[in-house]
């Protein structure tokens, strides 16, 4: 519980430090990095099987631009920069829509050993 | 409060991601994947929407819906266009990535404390990655589809390379400016924005079909590495961690099918393969034997082991289902039935075996290049359909050819090989294969599905009888 006051400072001031400092932008990079080597090493390991629905699969999850997109579509903003961030958006969204699908599409088709043919 | 609770759903969203891509290790555990995905895509799409600024509900309304009506349609494609989707996914996730760049540096013109050199050198990096991603994939998806008016062969003109990096130069140059004068240079802004669309066409028109696999699995990493970039601009670790593991997962990629072309990136790139080698001298005289289907027929039926090799021509004359059928009879018989997959076999990675899937294939019999190869000097009958260059023996010990190098599949080792092929023209890289000339190969010709329609009809025939 000793943490709570601290909890409560921190929470009172609501939004955090969004001020594209130097300490900010290293701790990105930081991220970057670990990320990197998770997603190498988490990758190497998929089966070479499914290399078509890990590219399909990993489409899907770099649509994450999605979040930048509903920010800059969904603030106030002139026109012409909301109209860039639903153009965005959209296209986010068939990546999320579609990639998702897809992948599950493909992946149905892989049948277990001596599985029953689809009749 | 909602800080935290955009956090919190941005923290499980990165968590799951990871997750996603850990559960495709399996086949068994791959369609969990795509569900922990489709959570944390959602977990970050309604966390974002809690962001106090919200306001535009029905802009976003509007593209949400626009991207459900492309994006459902886009999954109903044919598994033989699949290269093609992928690339115009890789388009659509360049064009946001550059979209939301441009945004942002337009809307900081009015608040130019918010360009700091960081963030202006990530929005340049951003927009570069982006806008050439959207439009070399666009030019991919082109070529896969074969679109008329994009050349398939490759196009080469003198000073190709030195005009491409070129291009490249002077837009990070135009970049580094920005970086040190973010307002009063902001006119250089649209110059980077046409010079990295103009380079995306320029990268991708040498290219030929053959590298399609490298260069679809290198547009899939920058894709990814544009949303690390916007990840960046918005001070987002949630797009920075989803982007890096697209990034890192495009670069394994593309590093394995350029291990499986003994090639290296500079060489897909700036190489123009799959010109047709004009070797000097003329054509050999040599003649390949043919066989009939129903001699063929019978060689299957006579064998303990036999093992296909797929390639893109059998996906081109759609031939799976006559490949599943083949694959009854024989199994029928007690024959071993093994498929030989190459890495670079069709048009993106592991093609072949969403191909083979499709057709009910199961997919402990879609063995890899390495495990099978030992295996080949004790296949009776290894049967090729539609593959060229991956079964080569060129590329063992032809110091001259192109494909020098290249790890194939051993069939010329099999106590007998069947090739199934439209004509004796060289495929698409152009390069004459020794393998139809060899003593133990006999060749099939005609269309893939043809053929092996034929060769299904006659065990068909002979089992009644």
């Amino acid at each position: 519980m000793l943490c709570a006051p601290l909890l409560a400072a921190t929470m009172a001031s609501d939004a955090p430090a969004h001020d594209g400092s130097p300490a900010a932008f290293t701790s990105l990079v930081f991220v970057f990095l670990l990320a990197t080597f998770i997603g190498l090493g988490v990758v190497t390991r998929v089966s070479r099987l499914l290399h078509t629905p890990l590219m399909s699969l990993t489409n899907a999850i770099s649509a994450i631009a999605v979040v930048g997109s509903i920010v800059i579509a969904g603030q106030d903003h002139p026109p012409v920069i909301t109209l860039l961030g639903a153009i965005a958006l959209a296209a986010s969204m068939t990546n999320i829509v579609s990639g998702f699908l897809i992948t599950d599409r493909m992946l149905r088709m892989f049948k277990k050993p001596g599985a029953k043919k689809r009749p | 409060m909602s800080f935290w609770l955009i956090e919190a759903a941005y923290l499980v969203a990165s968590a799951l991601f990871v997750l996603s891509l850990h559960w495709m290790n399996d086949p068994k555990s791959a369609r969990k994947g795509v569900l922990a995905g489709v959570v944390a895509m959602t977990l970050a799409v309604l966390g974002t929407f809690l962001n106090p600024g919200i306001v535009n509900w029905g802009w976003i309304a509007g593209a949400v819906a626009v991207g459900f009506l492309i994006g459902v349609p886009l999954s109903w494609v044919p598994l033989t266009a699949v290269p093609q989707r992928t690339a115009v996914s890789h388009a659509f996730g360049g064009l946001a990535a550059g979209l939301v760049g441009t945004a942002k540096f337009y809307l900081w013109q009015d608040a130019p404390e918010n360009l700091t050199a960081f963030r202006t050198f990530a929005i340049v990096a951003e927009v570069i990655l982006g806008f050439l991603t959207f439009t070399g994939s666009l030019m991919a998806a082109g070529k896969l589809q074969e679109l008329k008016w994009i050349p398939q062969r490759p196009v080469t003109y003198p000073l190709q390379n030195v005009t491409n990096i070129g291009l490249l130069g002077v837009a990070l140059a135009c970049g580094v400016a920005l970086v040190f004068q973010p307002v009063a240079l902001a006119h250089l802004f649209p110059v980077i924005v046409a010079l990295a669309l103009a380079f995306g066409v320029l990268l991708i028109i040498p290219i030929g079909g053959a590298d399609m696999p490298t260069v679809i699995s290198l547009l899939n990493s920058y894709a990814g590495l544009s949303a690390v970039a916007m990840g960046f601009v918005l001070d987002n670790k949630l797009l920075v961690i989803a982007g890096a593991l697209d990034g890192s997962s495009g670069l394994i990629l593309s590093i394995i099918m350029c291990r499986a072309m003994n090639r290296s990136f500079t060489n897909v790139l700036f190489g123009a393969f799959g010109q047709v080698q004009r070797k000097a001298g003329v054509a050999e005289t040599r003649t390949a034997k043919r066989e009939t289907a129903e001699g063929a027929a019978q060689v299957l039926e006579m064998a303990s082991q036999v093992v296909i090799v797929p390639g893109y021509g059998m996906a081109v004359a759609q031939a799976q289902q006559r490949v599943r059928e083949l694959y009854d009879e024989l199994t029928r018989r007690r024959i071993e039935v093994k498929f030989a997959i190459h890495p670079v076999a069709g048009r993106m990675p592991g093609h072949m075996n969403v191909l083979l899937a499709e057709a009910d294939i199961p997919y402990d019999k879609l063995i890899e290049m390495d495990d099978i190869n030992p295996e080949m000097a004790q296949t009776d009958v290894v049967l090729v359909i539609g593959a060229n260059d991956v079964v080569n023996p060129a590329a063992r010990h032809d110091k001259t050819s192109p494909i020098f190098g290249m790890p194939i599949i051993d069939a010329d080792k099999a106590r007998m090989c069947l090739a199934i092929k439209r004509s004796m023209n060289p495929g698409f890289a152009g390069i004459e294969n020794e393998l139809y000339f060899a003593d133990r190969t006999y060749m099939l010709f005609g269309d893939a599905k043809a053929v092996v329609g034929d060769l299904v009809k006659q065990l068909q025939s002979s089992s009644s009888a």
